[in-house]
Formats: structure tokens, sequence, C-alpha cells
């Protein structure tokens, strides 16, 4: 065992991950959901594109929490964590995004006018457009700590850097969105979160542990991460 | 890696053993089970890659340790 954390050797999560997913993946397609218009079946997607949304959500608020704490302790382990958990994030949201431009593809998307017509509207929604400025953001904060060659440094301005970015996420796919006029569901109230009048009891069934499944998965390939950079170090400074 | 391919060439050829009996579960509800097998699929091959992954560090780890 090296010095990193000690969850990440733990393997009772990992397995409740697969076994979530493995819940996800069987009853996501055959357990009852609501017959809608236009949706249809891809109603389904609310287990695999929406989760990732969710579990980008996750990952970056951990990635801020460990930025905060490399700054009160400056300890590399933050650091590395903080970064590591942001890629994973951005692994998330680039997900999502494909998928649900899929999803879009098949439900907003209107057969009677051509589709580059139709494409010109849809990428002009909100939601798309503040989804892809919080990548981006985030895409910058990865450009910025691998131009620094100093450790100390690097560390510490992205850490700095990792807190506006999450700011920034906010306005852009929570507040933006709801103001202006979106395509895009849930835009008012909590979406998915609302227990009375959301989503479907036997939808949330299977859509609150997918999320965590998913989630848990991405929190494993962090790790993994994690654990070979540090490794990584340790060769280098011995 | 020769039980590996005898088990590719099962599913290569499993389709046209199934098509004489019919009514089969992989068959009903508009084949909803075949993506269902795949997804697992695709999901046991992601599982498996990080745990081999995991394993492989852990043990990297350990001999880091000793040294």
């Amino acid at each position: 065992m090296s010095n990193a954390p000690r969850y990440m050797y733990r393997s009772w999560w990992k397995i409740t991950g697969i076994l979530l997913l493995i819940y996800t993946f069987t009853a996501g397609l055959l357990g009852s959901v609501p017959k809608l218009p236009l949706l249809q079946e891809t109603i389904r997607n609310l287990y695999f594109h929406v989760c990732m949304w969710f579990g980008m959500m996750i990952l970056f608020t951990v990635s801020v929490v460990q930025a905060i704490l490399y700054l009160r302790k400056m300890d590399r382990k933050h650091d590395l964590a903080s970064r590591h958990y942001a890629g994973t994030g951005i692994l998330f949201g680039l997900l999502g995004y494909s998928t649900g431009s899929i999803w879009a593809a098949y439900t907003w998307a209107d057969p009677n006018v051509p589709f580059a017509e139709s494409f010109s509207t849809i990428a002009r929604d909100p939601k798309l457009i503040g989804a892809a400025i919080s990548l981006l953001v985030y895409f910058a904060y990865l450009v910025l700590r691998d131009s620094i060659a100093d450790i100390d440094r690097r560390a510490r301005i992205s850490a700095v850097y990792n807190i506006f970015a999450y700011v920034i996420l906010f306005p852009a796919i929570w507040i933006l969105p709801r103001v202006l006029e979106s395509l895009h569901p849930g835009q008012d109230g909590n979406p998915a979160l609302d227990v009375k009048n959301d989503i479907s009891p036997s939808m949330r069934m299977v859509f609150y542990p997918a999320v965590i499944g998913w989630t848990l998965l991405g929190v494993w390939i962090s790790t993994i991460r994690i654990r070979i950079e540090l490794l990584n170090e340790q060769k280098r400074t011995t | 890696m020769k039980w590996f391919f005898c088990l590719i060439a099962f599913f290569c050829f499993f389709p046209a053993s199934a098509a004489v009996t019919m009514a089969e579960q992989m068959r009903s509800d508009g084949r909803i089970y075949v993506v269902i097998a795949v997804m697992l699929t695709i999901l046991f091959g992601i599982v498996l890659y990080l745990y081999r992954m995991d394993r492989k560090l852990s043990r990297l780890e350990k001999l880091d340790q000793k040294n």
C-alpha cells in the first residue's frame, strides 16, 4: 500500500457500484415507464443521459472540495485528487453531451424540415450552450494546469481556478437556462429530485440507484488515476 | 486464450441454432433482452478492465513499498 487514502483500496463501494449498474441496465430497460407522446421509450434515457450530468456535478463538487482542502492544508494528495476528479467529471460531461445530442435528434428535431434548419434552432438552446460553456471552462482548467511547470504554483493556481470554474458552472447550467426559454425539460422546480410531481415512482426506483451507480464508477476511475499519479511521483522523487 | 475463441464462436453461431426453436426469451418483447445482453456485456468489459487495472496497480504499489 502506498500513501493513497484508505478508501481507494476498499472494494465494497466498487462492488456496490457494479451491482447498481447491473440493476440499472436491466430494470432500466424492463421496468414500466409512463407512456408519453414523442418521448415514448426514449424516456429510459433518463437512467443514462441524465445520470451522466448528475455524476458530473457530483464529481466536480468533489473536485472543488479537494481544491479547497489543498489550499487549506497544502497537501499534494488533495491537488491530485482535485485534478483527477475534475478529469472524470469532464469525461461524464462529454458523454452527457453526446448522448443528449442523439436523444435530441430524435425527439426535438422536426422530421418535416431539413435537418440543418432544425439543428440551428436546437443548437441555440440555452441549456446546451450553458453546458458547452461550463465544459469549455473545465477544458481551460486542464490547459492552464498543464501549462505551469512548477509543481507548487501549478497546484495553487489550478486549485483557485477550480473554484472559479465551479462557480461559473451554476449560472451556466442551472440559472441561465431557467431565465431564458429552453426546450430542455426540468426548467422549474427541482428537476428529477422533486418527489411529489416530477418523475413517476416506478422510474424513481431506478433513477436514484442509477445516479449512485454511475457516480461510484466515476469515483473508481478517478481513484485509479490518482493512484497511478501518486506512484509516478514516488518513482520520480526516489 | 482458446476458451475465449470458443466462447466467441459459440456466440457467433448461436442465432443459427436458435432459429429452429420458436418463442425464446431472447426473441420476445421486441427482443429487448438482446439490448440488455449487449449493454451488460459492455458494462462487464469496462468493469473487468477497471478491475484488472486496480489489481495491477495494487501489485505495483506493494512492489514499490518493498524497495
